[in-house]
């Protein structure tokens, strides 16, 4: 869940009273956030830097609070302030629009064909009138770290820049060009660079070089010019030096570059919704004309509201609470969903006329309105039932045979244990010298350490090093696992089956191949199978095996009704070296959906 | 539910449950994604449509999420990251035939590539639970929980708004534990979305609540354990299965 960090005393002001720690915590558990950290600004930094030093009393205090991943206007102080005063009835939700601009004298940026093989959408919007000060300078820069990291997965899918207005003019365009045609200072730099001097320079940024890779190869960037050919920005990399905010800009260009239109939209919305309530004129936003390479033309932000209809019967019964018309849209105004009574005919349901703001792109369906609606009404309000359907509940038939044949290996005085099913190449084959069996597991792509190379095929590597690991433990040790193990299978549709297997283990100053043995007659016995003299197919048999992870000569396989189903032997002496086991041990593993 | 299956298709374990394809969660760095098999060898493909569909343009109400849904993303393979995957295959296979009301569970375990430290893991194990019957309501939801929990010992709860990709309204659940002075999460749960619901065919009226939680965290909790290592792996102390008394969790009245 993203966290943002926001200092508690502006927050404070922006709510419009103080609240002790845990009395915001409530707020934040009825609202349906997090307060997860206290921390101070200087605490911070002193954490990333690693110092340790003594605690200034004047130093700002920082709340970071934890937000539901698909709320983008709670994503900055502002947002998340406007959300609570709306929720605690202190202000309405704002009306957004587009200031009226007559088609003429919109600011306009027209598109160029070749920004299609890399980057095709664009879509901006002006913020007129804004007043900064340093507080909001950071809340805005905030922001677009925000939703770079999250809307717009690090800058693949959308990629924000925003430029002093007054420092450029229109009409701007959107191009493609060569890296090595784009030239101007960026951002922190006095110099002229062009766009290949900058990929090899930013090898070394430490912020910068992550995104590299989104250009990497391309034979065309894409850049932003105003009329004077002065480059924006040069997206997804850095914005040009030329446009850079101060505290003292006044008139703000935004402009989100894209390859996913949907999120651009969204990204820009968030942008403007959230900060227009510094403008002139408070929540208002001037529209720029973006057109396309084909000649099409379209106006951007598209703040309109959607209009929903929900019905109120379907809110009153998911939720299990019977409502009014009236309480239902009183609850959905504090949840920045303005409602009003539904334009329905007389006498058949009654519906609640829902206009989906901007600000809320996670609404998709009825059921975000219903969820809406408990929230404001209080979830710990709603009264608890119970289902009223009558099912018959029972175990899945190979849980229950497993949790049987569990108790009857712990009642021969075998202990379980549980191990990891995640595993090195070399514990789970080179170690038991089994080399050959590699090509049977599931390999995984991606991990970290060796820890997580391979999907386990066998318990008994898992078991040995279980033993290895408890080499203090009073003599004998009786272990056993029944546990799944994967097996690469064509049959199945994803490519590969869990198996369930049985391994146990006796370790003690002999080797106790008989109590191993032993205890696979049990097992045979308690399932039912008939102990049959070799070549006899209705019973089990065992037959000598060569396992090279068994000592030669000490193994044998199980055969049941005609297959091998397990093999049992005395450990081989190597094995037992490369697990750090001292003493010798026999080990058995069986299959045992062959035998359920 | 038949959970004995760790490898799973990002079709189940992730688009079916109406999470999008450019989630984070589907990040390589949160999810096991395999070399082998790297991708799976077969999706239902009449369904296959229903999902792209509710994806790319929405339907059933809803507006989806408006971007382009790529079969190759689905296709790939990997270690489960929660046993929802299995609940969306039964849920998949019950909106097949004729509905009559079910309750499913499974305890099994789920992978994440996550950092370790002492309180998590790669993998670990998840309790699911859902309910499937023509009008259910959150507040069936809440009352089931309140049960459940007490069962495990714990009677004080409470429920806090949250959000998954695949439930609407989420519930996430604390428990007041005396010997903390705190409340504690829990679990999870919510209602099923239609998203999810509707393009496998189940009927309209039908409602899915559902809950989770992980099996290793109330445990440590309860059992004044702090290292996940001293529970399950190989280092567990094999002195510590052997004298644990007989668990009598939630039986004391």
């Amino acid at each position: 869940m993203p966290t943002i960090s926001v200092g508690r005393d502006l927050l404070f002001k922006a709510l419009g009273r103080s609240y002790t720690d845990e009395e915001f915590d409530e707020v934040c558990f009825e609202f349906g956030i997090e307060l997860d950290d206290v921390t101070t600004e200087k605490a911070i930094i002193r954490k990333e830097k690693h110092i340790n030093e003594e605690v200034e009393d004047d130093e700002e205090i920082i709340y970071k609070i934890e937000i539901p991943a698909n709320r983008y206007d709670l994503l900055c102080l502002e947002g998340l302030a406007r959300a609570l005063r709306i929720f605690k009835c202190i202000e309405p939700v704002p009306e957004f629009q587009v200031s009226k601009v007559p088609p003429a004298s919109m600011i306009k940026i027209q598109v160029k064909p070749k920004t299609s093989m890399i980057r095709p959408f664009v879509v901006c919007a002006v913020l007129r009138g804004v007043a900064l000060d340093q507080a909001r300078y950071n809340s805005f820069i905030d922001l677009q770290d925000k939703l770079h990291q999250n809307l717009c997965r690090r800058r693949t899918l959308v990629a924000i820049g925003t430029h002093d207005l007054d420092t450029l003019e229109g009409p701007f365009t959107y191009e493609a060009l060569p890296p090595s045609e784009i030239k101007f200072v960026p951002l922190k730099e006095t110099k002229e660079f062009t766009a290949e001097d900058l990929m090899e320079k930013y090898k070394a940024d430490l912020k910068l070089k992550k995104f590299l890779h989104i250009l990497e190869g391309s034979p065309v960037h894409p850049v932003i010019f105003d009329s004077k050919r002065r480059v924006l920005s040069w997206p997804p990399i850095i914005n040009g030096a030329h446009s850079a905010i101060t505290l003292d800009t006044r008139n703000i260009f935004i402009e989100c570059t894209a390859t996913d239109l949907t999120k651009a939209k969204i990204v820009l919305n968030t942008m403007v919704t959230m900060f227009s309530e510094y403008c002139t004129n408070k929540f208002e936003v001037e529209p720029v004309e973006v057109i396309s390479a084909n000649g099409l033309s379209a106006v951007y932000p598209d703040l309109t509201c959607r209009k929903m209809e929900v019905s109120l019967s379907y809110i009153s019964s998911a939720l299990g609470v019977t409502l009014g018309v009236s309480e239902v849209t009183g609850l959905l105004n504090r949840m920045q969903l303005p409602a009003t009574k539904g334009d329905n005919i007389e006498g058949s349901d009654p519906t609640i006329s829902v206009q989906v703001p901007p600000t809320r792109s996670d609404v998709l369906h009825p059921c975000d309105v219903m969820e809406d609606v408990g929230i404001g009404y209080g979830f710990n309000n709603i009264k608890q039932t119970t289902p009223k359907c009558v099912t018959q509940g029972r175990l899945l038939p190979l849980n229950e045979f497993s949790d049987s044949l569990r108790a009857e290996v712990a009642m021969a005085g075998f202990t379980e244990v549980v191990t990891w099913i995640l595993g090195s190449f070399e514990e789970n084959f080179d170690m038991v010298k089994r080399n050959s069996e590699k090509q049977k597991a599931v390999v995984v792509g991606n991990p970290r350490t060796s820890e997580f190379e391979v999907v386990r095929t066998s318990l008994l590597p898992g078991m040995l090093k279980t033993l290895g690991h408890n080499k203090d433990h009073p003599r004998p040790v009786k272990l056993f696992e029944l546990s799944d193990v994967v097996i690469l299978d064509p049959k199945k549709d994803v490519g590969a089956r869990n198996e369930r297997h049985l391994t146990a283990l006796y370790c003690n100053a002999n080797s106790g191949f008989e109590v191993i043995h032993g205890l696979v007659d049990r097992i045979m016995q308690v399932v039912g199978v008939k102990a049959v003299s070799v070549g006899d197919n209705t019973g089990y048999f065992i037959q000598p095996s060569e396992e090279p992870v068994f000592f030669p000569g000490r193994q044998a396989n199980i055969i049941c009704k005609g297959s091998q189903i397990g093999t049992f032997g005395i450990v081989h002496p190597e094995v037992l070296q490369n697990f750090l086991i001292p003493d010798p041990c026999s080990i058995l593993e069986i299959n045992i959906e062959s035998l359920h | 539910m038949p959970t004995n299956n760790f490898v799973e298709s990002s079709f189940w374990n992730f688009d079916t449950l109406f999470q999008p394809q450019q989630h984070p969660a589907r990040d390589s760095h949160d999810t096991f994604f395999l070399k082998v098999p790297e991708v799976t060898q077969s999706l239902p493909e009449n369904y296959l449509e229903h999902v792209k569909t509710i994806h790319e343009v929405g339907g059933h109400e809803s507006i989806g999420y408006g971007y382009d849904w790529k079969r190759e993303e689905a296709e790939k393979n990997l270690l489960r990251t929660h046993t929802t995957a299995v609940s969306s295959r039964m849920l998949y296979a019950l909106a097949q035939g004729k509905f009559s009301p079910k309750k499913y569970f499974s305890i099994d375990r789920v992978f994440r590539n996550e950092a370790v430290d002492r309180t998590h893991l790669a993998e670990f194990h998840q309790i699911e639970g859902l309910i499937c019957d023509r009008g259910l309501t959150l507040g069936d939801l809440m009352g089931v929980l309140n049960e459940f929990f007490q069962r495990l010992g714990m009677k004080k709860l409470r429920f806090k708004p949250a959000y998954n990709p695949y439930t609407e309204p989420s519930m996430e659940i604390f428990s007041y534990f005396d010997m903390f002075n705190k409340w504690v999460e829990v679990g999870n749960s919510g209602m099923i979305r239609p998203e999810v619901l509707r393009p496998m065919g189940m009927p309209k009226d039908v409602s899915v609540i559902a809950w989770g939680l992980s099996l290793e965290r109330p445990t440590m909790i309860l059992y004044g354990i702090d290292n996940i290592r001293d529970l399950f792996g190989h280092k567990v102390d094999l002195k510590m299965i052997e004298s644990n008394p007989i668990c009598r969790l939630g039986r004391q009245v």
